[in-house]
């Protein structure tokens, strides 16, 4: 798949660092991996780091939309971070900045 | 306008082409030497335009996307990604921000957006049954 996922836990934050290109065929791989692990271990807070993302479209945003909402309804909650400034162009024009707490 | 260079392609609607169609067409124009953001511009709006035709067009069943890229003079950037899907009904109602069909699979409704906002011109014609085609223009710096 073009991104890969690694999952991390340290102390009372767990995060996902994604490296590679999101796209709407790369994101179902990433949402499954993501979920399996939200809903098994239902963490109070997750991370996901944007850190190694060389590329997302509008299908990232579906991505950190659909994670907020489980976390949510597992009593969790989402931050993002480390979005590069094309990143940051795509979730600003979705508003997502509203909802999720982007560093 | 003058045509300095074109490039036409032609591949299946399968997801997994989102990435060549942005690979391709990025390195066709970074012979018109566009800026690190503005190379990121067109890309996201390929990727958009070609998840649209696969999401959207091709939902039911599989078929062929068509883009055409073009050089053209002063700087500016031809790209067409054409379908022969199910098409679009209303298309003004599409191009609403945050209007989707396919809430299942988490799609945003932010394709045409980016579009919109990445590129400097953008027409979408489409007919029910027939295909939709998207064009878009963009004056490099």
């Amino acid at each position: 798949m073009s991104v890969k996922v690694e999952i991390k836990s340290e102390r009372d934050c767990v995060s996902a660092v994604l490296k590679g290109e999101i796209d709407h065929h790369s994101a179902r791989e990433v949402r499954a991996e993501i979920d399996s692990y939200i809903v098994t271990y239902q963490p109070e807070k997750f991370v996901i780091d944007f850190k190694g993302v060389t590329f997302m479209d509008s299908s990232g945003v579906g991505l950190i939309l659909g994670r907020s909402k489980l976390l949510k309804e597992c009593g969790g909650e989402l931050e993002v971070r480390n979005a590069s400034a094309s990143v940051k162009r795509v979730l600003k024009l979705s508003g997502i900045e509203r909802i999720v707490n982007i560093i | 306008m003058e045509i300095i260079n074109e490039v036409k392609f032609v591949m299946p609607s399968m997801s997994v082409n989102e990435s060549t169609a942005r690979a391709v067409v990025s390195s066709f124009v970074i012979q018109a030497d566009p800026t690190v953001e503005e190379l990121s511009d067109i890309r996201t709006a390929v990727s958009e335009a070609v998840t649209n035709s696969i999401v959207h067009g091709y939902r039911h069943y599989s078929g062929k996307i068509e883009i055409t890229v073009r050089i053209l003079a002063e700087r500016k950037i031809y790209i067409k990604i054409k379908d022969r899907g199910c098409g679009i009904e209303d298309v003004k109602q599409a191009m609403e921000p945050l209007f989707t069909t396919a809430p299942e699979e988490e799609r945003s409704g932010l394709g045409f957006s980016v579009m919109q906002s990445f590129m400097d011109r953008l027409i979408v014609r489409s007919k029910p049954n027939i295909g939709t085609t998207v064009t878009m223009y963009k004056r490099l710096g």
